[in-house]
């Protein structure tokens, strides 16, 4: 599913971003990535997303090779990647039912669907309520339960998270964590970079932790890593 | 496959609708900027519209006055004796390229016209004359040009003609019409680009604007997967909308102030209905209309999608 070999970013500043990573992530995995500020988890999943480009190395996702994708392919390769951010990045000015609808829209899918779909992904997040509520309306949680609603709405078979549980408390961290769970057994691949070590040492799965754009661990059913500076 | 087909052809549609939609919204979510727009837009059009109004009322007149620019040709004493060489010159005549109209004009239609302009008070001392026509040799043709310009190669070619004694014209009027043409011409090309190049630079600010308030969302848009054309086209729509807005205002405004200022000036000025006639407003519009909607419209589409291209490399 998602395949990393050799893979360096440098930046123009000669930064190593990421440093020779090799990677696999199999079809319906549940993985975490850990790490401090400056340990490559951003570049990581901005490569994924074909933000970035690698300076040298191999990345293959559902089975393309993003090396090779041309410029035209982007959008629709991004189709079946779903992604939610810590900072939510909601359209203000619409309300919730809106945000999610624009994400159909913007592949294409007829009203008549999208007058089906967006209820019933809302219903999934526990929002369906919420539908006229505008972003600023809503808690942290809340918010962050409309972008995981607008990330999977689209049927993607991977989602990215990057630090979902940033901006939450315990709590609604821990109920977010918990949709992830759901979606993740409804059969999408679930790839979250966090550094929120107690939601890791709960949940009990695969954790891959960086440090200085090298992976310095890998393992399955594993707490939050402590690795020696 | 042809419920595919359909299904195809019902997304297509509403995705149209969508970009309209938000093209719509984007003019109103940036209300100043579009007003702003409109205005200038609005302005430049009036402009162009007023500047057309007179270039065309110029050219107008300028072809009435054309048309009563005449060449007159006298013949040879022999000549005006025998009809036959005088049709025989006439048919030569009417075969130019400059020539509208070659009227022959008998000796007797001559005297005529003259006894009728110079002895209209006293018609007793022109039947003096009874049967002796002192114009006898007078008989001549009436040329009327096609264009002024073509006045000076004409009277050359009819100078060179055997049988001709004289040929009057008015070269100075010919002249004058034809290099105030020139300027005209001129002057209002360069009017025209200049405001063409102003409204392109507001469109392109207004949309550069739109680009920077929306900036967050295009980046959210290109994340979920939309295509550049799907990112780019309310965009283009708020500047054709600005276009036909800012074309519509100016033009209705001109459709009325010109029907209102011609009754004002057929009203006002009723002696000089002899000498200026002016264009009637619905053949002026007729070209008038499309050309300055077609332009709004223009600006608008080429000033949003080049500044579209310029900032959203996505």
């Amino acid at each position: 599913m998602i395949d990393l070999e050799n893979v360096t970013k440098a930046y123009s500043t000669g930064i190593h971003a990421l440093n020779g990573v090799s990677l696999h992530i199999d079809k319906g995995e549940f993985v975490f990535i850990v790490g401090d500020s400056g340990s490559g988890k951003s570049t990581l999943i901005k490569l994924l997303l074909k933000e970035l480009d690698p300076t040298s190395g191999t990345i293959k996702v559902n089975g393309i090779n993003l090396n090779k994708m041309k410029q035209r392919a982007i959008p629709k390769y991004r189709r079946k990647i779903g992604v939610v951010f810590q900072d939510f990045r909601l359209l203000k000015d619409r309300n919730v039912y809106e945000n999610i609808a624009f994400a159909q829209r913007v592949v294409i899918t007829p009203s008549k669907n999208i007058r089906k779909n967006v209820p019933a992904m809302l219903s999934l997040v526990g929002l369906a309520e919420k539908y006229k509520s505008y972003p600023k309306q809503l808690s942290g949680g809340e918010q962050q339960r409309v972008a995981l609603a607008r990330a999977l709405v689209n049927r993607p078979n991977i989602l990215l998270a990057d630090e979902p549980t940033g901006n939450l408390d315990p709590k609604n961290s821990k109920e977010i964590m918990k949709l992830l769970e759901t979606i993740n057994e409804r059969g999408t691949t679930v790839v979250v970079v966090t550094h929120n070590q107690e939601i890791v040492d709960q949940m009990k799965k695969r954790v891959i932790a960086m440090h200085r754009g090298v992976i310095i661990s890998d393992e399955r059913k594993a707490g939050y890593i402590q690795h020696a500076n | 496959m042809t419920s595919v087909r359909l299904g195809t052809y019902s997304m297509r549609i509403s995705t149209i609708g969508y970009c309209l939609k938000q093209g719509f919204k984007n003019i109103w979510r940036n209300k100043m900027f579009s007003l702003a727009s409109v205005a200038t837009m609005s302005i430049c059009i009036f402009l162009f519209g007023l500047f057309f109004c007179v270039v065309k009322n110029f050219q107008f007149m300028v072809k009435e006055v054309e048309s009563g620019v005449s060449v007159s040709v006298f013949f040879d004493e022999e000549v005006s004796q025998d009809q036959a060489a005088m049709d025989e010159i006439g048919a030569k005549i009417r075969a130019r390229d400059e020539v509208e109209e070659a009227n022959f004009v008998s000796a007797e239609e001559t005297w005529e016209s003259y006894k009728y302009i110079y002895f209209a008070e006293a018609p007793e001392l022109a039947d003096g004359f009874a049967n002796d026509n002192p114009l006898a040799k007078q008989a001549h043709y009436e040329i009327y040009l096609k264009d002024v310009e073509g006045q000076s190669s004409l009277v050359e070619y009819l100078e060179s003609m055997e049988g001709i004694r004289r040929v009057n014209k008015s070269v100075e009027v010919a002249d004058i019409l034809t290099s105030f043409n020139l300027l005209v011409g001129y002057v209002s090309v360069a009017i025209i680009i200049l405001l063409l190049c102003v409204s392109v630079f507001l469109i392109s600010n207004t949309v550069t604007i739109g680009i920077a308030v929306r900036k967050e969302e295009i980046a959210i848009m290109k994340l979920i997967g939309a295509t550049n054309s799907f990112v780019k086209a309310p965009f283009v729509v708020e500047g054709i909308l600005i276009g036909v807005i800012g074309g519509a205002i100016p033009l209705t405004i001109l459709y009325f102030l010109y029907t209102k200022l011609m009754g004002y000036m057929s009203g006002q000025f009723d002696s000089l209905s002899g000498f200026i006639r002016f264009m009637p407003v619905d053949t002026l519009f007729q070209t008038l209309l499309p050309v300055g909607l077609a332009l709004g419209v223009g600006i608008g589409f080429f000033g949003s999608f080049l500044t579209i291209r310029k900032h959203l490399r996505v």
